[in-house]
């Protein structure tokens, strides 16, 4: 890849004759130009579907209630997006004049840094992945816990009664569902052997139905059942999305913790929710449901498979949005703890019985 | 200066700074984000030593959900700075005494005697392929094993006692029953009447 890449901007810059001297300049930083490159990368197209998911999100909102959905800009109102981030950039970013300025300010990049952090050890396709490290599911469960800093603290800065509200039930929820999340991966890194993404998805392509051609049903989603439909449920309540966005309800708080925001501050936290909805979908994706990995033997992997999948589970996202009712705060507190927890806590011993029985099919 | 010193001495600066401000700042929301940015240099530091699942063990622990409770708490209470330091001076013949033997005691323990990289040498690299949540996990649950089931036991009772002094039962409680509103039927809850149409 690396080597793809430097040969093209050789043959790039080359016709203009200027390849010498710029590698010249070029050469000692490479290393960190070449990953400068690879962020930039992922984080276009991150950003450009967070763009059109919200475009998705009303389009398919609008169609499951027989509506035709933004249709104005552009064609098909394919630049609607565009327009509304044009609008959100152009605005006023007002402060609360009893707001603490700095922590109201340092609220937005707090939500958004992790949501973007987590993507580094993310693997797109085999060994596409920005630092294929050893701990990686580890550590997105350490840049997705970071997240709730955002929201607790623009609650506290806005100093105002919503905000403060909202930020108390986003982190009592976060907080809640953590741990379901937690232990749900626990039983996909028993049955991988590891918590490296890349050898996660791997572990997934072994197996008797693999061996068959039909490597779909070798994935975690089956022997995982239970653990599967937690993980995502969790991610859903995770990202504050419908069903469980008490934190934003508007017939309660108005808007939560972002009530008192305005223009790009208030983008941020915008972009920050939509990329943590793509990466939960991603995550369920490749713990699941494997990754790149093509579902049948007479296909190639690749990219484009992750992508099928990720844009599978963003549509249950809206359809879920767009289906359900909101729940009451207790009844999220009583899903949290009162079965999710216990559920996975039992299927842990499970699959660990599971895997020390003559039966074990994980090897 | 080769780059993982130069890391060294920003992540330990800054976590010095971020730990000053922890005692020194006014505000208790402040102090208790200066801590994160300490917890957050203390984990690079350990990524440094190649120690990567202690390191984020300690933002998953501390930073993710600790803190967290820490700053929800700190936020709902009404701290008056003003009203807790009046008393600062008079207690000055106790704290002042504790310090000096705590500045003490770290000295002895933390001094080049005992600490110096002849006493404790540099960590030898861990080879390509070895795998340090591995090995600590094999550590925990083969010599360790004991020592881990017991700090976990007396985790619970911890966590149990503080539930269970928390615990008062009230006379006029009341409590939902999931069960029973699940097992609600339409008729036990709406009456269809009938009313004749009336005309003027």
């Amino acid at each position: 890849m690396e080597a793809l890449v430097l040969q093209a901007f050789e043959h790039f810059w080359g016709l203009f004759g200027l390849w010498e001297p710029l590698w010249a300049l070029i050469e000692p930083v490479w290393p960190l130009v070449w990953v400068i490159i690879k962020i930039v990368a992922i984080l276009v197209p991150l950003m450009l579907s967070v763009a059109y998911l919200t475009l998705a999100e009303r389009k398919v909102i609008g169609y499951m209630q027989v509506r035709l959905g933004p249709n104005r800009v552009g064609p098909l109102g394919l630049l609607q997006p565009i327009a509304d981030g044009m609008k959100l950039f152009f605005k006023e970013v007002i402060v609360p004049s009893g707001a603490n300025k700095v922590l109201f300010f340092a609220a937005p990049v707090l939500a958004i840094a992790p949501a973007l952090a987590a993507w580094a050890v993310v693997p797109f396709f085999d060994g596409g992945a920005l630092a294929n490290i050893d701990a990686g599911l580890f550590y997105v469960l350490a840049m997705t816990s970071m997240g709730i800093y955002g929201v607790i603290i623009a609650g506290w800065a806005s100093n105002s009664k919503y905000p403060f509200l909202g930020a108390m039930r986003a982190s009592a929820q976060m907080v809640s569902y953590e741990i379901a999340m937690g232990m749900a991966l626990v039983t996909v890194l028993m049955v991988s052997n590891s918590l490296n993404f890349t050898d996660i998805v791997h572990a997934q392509g072994r197996g008797w139905f693999a061996g068959q051609g039909a490597g779909f049903l070798s994935w975690n989603w089956i022997p995982l059942a239970p653990m599967f439909v937690v993980y995502f449920v969790s991610g859903v309540a995770e990202t504050n999305r419908a069903p469980f966005d008490v934190v934003e309800g508007e017939s309660e708080i108005v808007a939560g913790h972002m009530v008192e925001y305005s223009g790009m501050a208030f983008a941020m936290f915008f972009l920050a929710e939509y990329a943590n909805m793509i990466l939960v979908a991603t995550l369920t994706s490749i713990l699941f449901l494997g990754g790149w990995l093509s579902p049948v033997g007479f296909l190639p992997d690749g990219f484009l498979w992750l992508a099928i999948k990720v844009a599978f589970f963003l549509l249950i996202y809206l359809w879920i949005r767009a289906t359900f009712p909101r729940y009451r705060y207790d009844q999220i507190m009583r899903l949290g703890w009162k079965v999710f927890v216990p559920l996975t806590l039992v299927w842990i011993a499970v699959v660990g019985t599971w895997m020390v029985s003559p039966f074990n099919i994980f090897k | 200066m080769d780059i993982k010193t130069t890391l060294f001495y920003i992540f330990s600066t800054i976590l010095v700074l971020a730990a000053l401000r922890v005692v020194t700042a006014r505000n208790p929301v402040h102090a208790v984000l200066f801590l994160v940015l300490a917890f957050f240099n203390a984990s690079g530091l350990w990524l440094l030593l190649q120690a990567e699942f202690l390191a984020i063990a300690l933002i998953v622990v501390y930073v993710g959900a600790v803190m967290v409770l820490f700053l929800f708490v700190v936020m709902m209470l009404d701290i008056n700075l003003e009203r807790l330091r009046r008393g600062f001076w008079n207690n000055l013949w106790l704290g002042g005494p504790i310090a000096v033997l705590m500045v003490v005691e770290m000295v002895a323990v933390l001094s080049a005697r005992s600490f110096g990289l002849d006493a404790m040498p540099a960590p030898a690299p861990t080879a390509a392929g070895v795998s340090n949540t591995k090995a600590l996990g094999v550590a925990i649950y083969t010599d360790y094993v004991y020592p881990f089931e017991l700090a976990s036991v007396i985790l619970l009772v911890a966590l149990i006692a503080a539930v269970a002094i928390n615990l008062r039962q009230r006379r006029d409680h009341k409590s939902l029953d999931p069960a029973r509103q699940i097992a609600v039927r339409r008729n036990e809850r709406v009456r269809i009447v009938s009313m004749p149409v009336e005309k003027e």
